[in-house]
C-alpha cells in the first residue's frame, strides 16, 4: 500500500479547518502533545503538522488566490528517514507512512534539514521531532465506523478539497482523481518522490477588463462626470 | 540556516584536532628526518585529542533531547551523522594504540602502519563531518563536492599551524615543516575561494517548482502564521548581502592572508613560535567566521514556501 493525500487547489478555500482538526486530534494522539509556546502571549507559536499558506498565481487580470495546505508527503524516497542517525524516523513497509518514534529521537533536527517541504517541526517543549502521522491512530481503528477511518483533516474539510487513499491501487479514488486532473508533485526535481498530489485549479475563462476609451468626446464626458457631483 | 554556535565550535575545533593528529602521525611515519621527539609527539596528540573531545562534547549541546544521544550510531548504513559519530568514537582506541606505540618508542612497520591508519581515520572522520552537510539536497550551497574538501582542508590547515608551533619548541625543527604548512594554507585558501565563487550563481528550485505552478508568476500573499515557527527560526535566518561580503573578506584575511604572512615571516628567519601563535589565533578566528558564514549563507528550499523566489 502507498497511502497518501490528494489536495484540490481548485476548491480549497483556505479556512484552516484541516489544520485545526489535525492539531485537535493529534495533540491527544500517539505523537501528542503538539506543544505550544506562549499560547496566550504576544507571539504564540507551536507545533503544527499541517500549515496553510496563501499565494497569488498568475498576473492581473488572470491572477488567482491559491490556498496551499501542506503536510508530510510521505515521500517514497524519504531522505528524512535515511539521514536520521538514531533510527527514530522510519517509513513503514506495509503502507508507506513515515513516522517518528518519539522514544528514540534525540532532537538533532537533521531530518528537518533534509525535508524540502517543511513537514517536520521540533517540539521545543519535549525536545523531539514531530510530524504528520497520516492519522495512523485513526485509519486502522476498528472501533470507529468505517467511513470515519480517515485522517482528521480529510474528514473535516468543508469544501471537500482533501482525499485520502491508496496510490498503489490504480482504481482508488486518489489514483483516479489525480490521473484525471493531472495531480502534481511539489519540487519533483528534489527526487524525493512525494506521494501526496496537488490538483491544479481548473482553467477559468479569460477575464474581461474595461479598456479606457481614447475618443475625445468620451474623454470630455468622463471629465464632466468627474466634475458633477451627484 | 540558523548558525548554532555549538555546531560551529564543534566542527572547527574537532576538525583542527583531527588535522593535528593526522599531520603528527603522518610526519612520524613518512618523514625522512624526525621533527618531533617522542615527548613532543605525545604532547601534540594529547592536544589533538583534547580539541576533538571538547568539540564532540559541544556538539551534543545542540541536541534537544541529549539523553538519546547514545542511539546516534544506529543508522550507520544510511546516515552520515551516524557514520561521523561512529568514526569519531572508534578513533579513540586507534589513537590510544598509536600513542602506546609512541610511548614504547616502537619503530618499524607496525608503528608506521598504525600511524598511517590513525591519520587516514582522522581525515575520513573530518570528511564524514563535511558529508553531513554535503548530502542534503535541500541546501544547494552545501550539496556540492567542495563542502567536504573545505572541511578537510581547513581542519588540516589549523592542525598544521598547531603542529609547527609544537615542533618549533624542540630541536628537530626544519624549514620543510614550515613550507608544508604554507602549501596546506594555500590549498585551503584556494578551495574555499572556489567554493565562494561556486555557490554564487543562482540555480536550483524556485517558488514555481515548489508550488507546481511552473507556467505562472507565483507570489506569497500570506504565510499563514502570525509569530515565528520552528521552520522560520531554523531556516529563515537571513543576513544583509553587504554584511556577508564583509564577512567573506574577513575570512580571507584572517584565515588565509595573515597566516600566510606569518609563514613568510618565519621563512625569513623570524621567530617561528611567535609568528605561528599569531597565525593560529588569526586562523582560528577566521575559520570560526568561515563556519558561521557556511550556515548563514545556506538557503534551505523550505524558504520558497515562505516567499523566497529562488534558493
Ligand atoms: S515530506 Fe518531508 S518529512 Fe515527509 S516523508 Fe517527505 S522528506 Fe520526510
Ligand atoms: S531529530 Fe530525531 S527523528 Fe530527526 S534525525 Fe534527529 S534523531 Fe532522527
Amino acid at each position: 500500500m502507498k497511502l497518501g493525500l490528494v489536495i484540490d487547489l481548485d476548491t480549497c478555500v483556505g479556512c484552516n479547518a484541516c489544520a485545526v482538526a489535525c492539531k485537535q486530534w493529534n495533540t491527544s494522539g500517539t505523537t501528542g502533545p503538539l506543544s505550544d509556546l506562549e499560547p496566550y502571549g504576544k507571539d504564540p507559536t507551536g507545533v503544527w503538522f499541517n500549515r496553510i499558506r496563501n499565494y497569488e498565481v498568475g498576473e492581473y487580470p488572470d491572477n488567482k488566490t491559491v490556498h496551499f495546505p501542506m503536510s508530510c508527503m510521505h515521500c517514497e524516497d524519504a531522505a528524512c528517514v535515511t539521514v536520521c542517525p538514531t533510527g527514530a524516523s522510519y517509513k513503514r513497509e506495509e503502507d508507506g507512512i513515515v513516522l517518528v518514534d518519539q522514544d528514540k529521537c534525540m532532537g538533532c533536527n537533521y531530518c528537518a534539514w533534509a525535508c524540502p517541504y517543511g513537514a517536520r517541526e521540533l517540539d521545543r517543549e519535549q525536545g523531539v521531532m514531530k510530524k504528520c502521522t497520516l492519522c495512523v491512530d485513526r485509519i486502522y481503528d476498528e472501533n470507529l465506523p468505517e467511513d470515519e477511518r480517515q485522517p482528521a483533516c480529510v474528514l473535516t474539510c468543508p469544501s471537500h478539497a482533501r482525499y485520502f487513499g491508496d496510490f498503489d491501487d490504480p482504481n482508488s479514488e486518489v489514483s483516479v482523481i489525480s490521473r484525471e486532473r493531472n495531480g502534481e508533485s511539489l519540487m519533483p526535481e528534489m527526487g524525493y518522490q512525494p506521494v501526496n498530489k496537488y490538483l491544479p485549479p481548473r482553467a477559468k475563462t479569460k477575464v474581461q477588463t474595461y479598456v479606457n476609451d481614447t475618443n475625445p468626446i468620451s474623454k470630455v464626458k468622463d471629465w464632466v462626470n468627474r466634475l458633477v457631483t451627484r | 540556516m540558523h548558525p548554532a554556535f555549538s555546531v560551529i565550535f564543534f566542527t572547527v575545533t574537532s576538525g583542527a584536532g583531527y588535522g593535528l593528529f593526522a599531520i603528527t602521525a603522518l610526519y612520524q611515519a613518512l618523514a625522512a628526518q624526525q621533527v618531533m621527539s617522542p615527548v613532543q609527539v605525545l604532547v601534540s596528540c594529547a592536544i589533538a585529542l583534547f580539541l576533538i573531545t571538547i568539540g564532540l562534547i559541544s556538539s551534543t549541546f545542540h541536541l534537544a533531547n541529549p539523553k538519546n544521544a547514545w542511539r546516534a550510531f544506529s543508522r550507520v548504513r544510511t546516515s552520515w551523522l551516524a557514520r561521523e559519530g561512529l568514526l569519531a568514537i572508534l578513533f579513540y582506541p586507534i589513537a590510544a594504540g598509536y600513542l602506546y606505540l609512541v610511548w614504547q618508542d616502537m619503530q618499524g612497520a607496525v608503528m608506521n602502519a598504525t600511524a598511517i591508519l590513525a591519520a587516514v581515520w582522522a581525515v575520513v572522520t573530518i570528511f564524514s563531518t563535511g558529508m553531513i552537510y554535503a548530502c542534503l539536497k535541500t541546501i544547494r550551497q552545501w550539496n556540492n563536492a567542495l563542502t567536504p574538501v573545505n572541511y578537510i582542508m581547513l581542519g588540516v590547515m589549523l592542525g598544521s599551524i598547531i603542529f609547527v608551533i609544537i615542533a618549533s619548541i624542540g630541536e628537530g625543527m626544519s624549514q620543510g615543516v614550515i613550507t608544508t604548512s604554507a602549501y596546506l594554507i594555500a590549498i585551503a585558501a584556494v578551495s574555499k575561494l572556489v567554493y565562494f565563487f561556486w555557490i554564487g550563481a543562482p540555480a536550483g528550485s524556485t517558488i514555481n517548482t515548489a508550488t507546481s505552478f511552473t507556467n505562472n508568476m507565483v507570489r506569497l500573499l500570506d504565510v499563514g502564521h502570525t509569530a515565528g515557527t520552528f521552520l522560520t527560526d531554523e531556516f529563515g535566518f537571513e543576513v544583509a548581502r553587504t554584511r556577508l561580503l564583509a564577512l567573506r573578506w574577513m575570512v580571507a584575511v584572517f584565515a588565509f592572508v595573515v597566516p600566510a604572512l606569518m609563514v613568510w615571516l618565519s621563512l625569513a628567519s623570524g621567530p617561528v613560535t611567535i609568528a605561528y601563535v599569531v597565525a593560529l589565533l588569526s586562523a582560528f578566528g577566521g575559520v570560526l567566521t568561515e563556519r558561521w558564514l557556511f550556515f548563514a549563507e545556506a538557503r534551505h528550499v523550505v524558504n520558497l514556501y515562505h516567499g523566497s523566489q529562488q534558493c
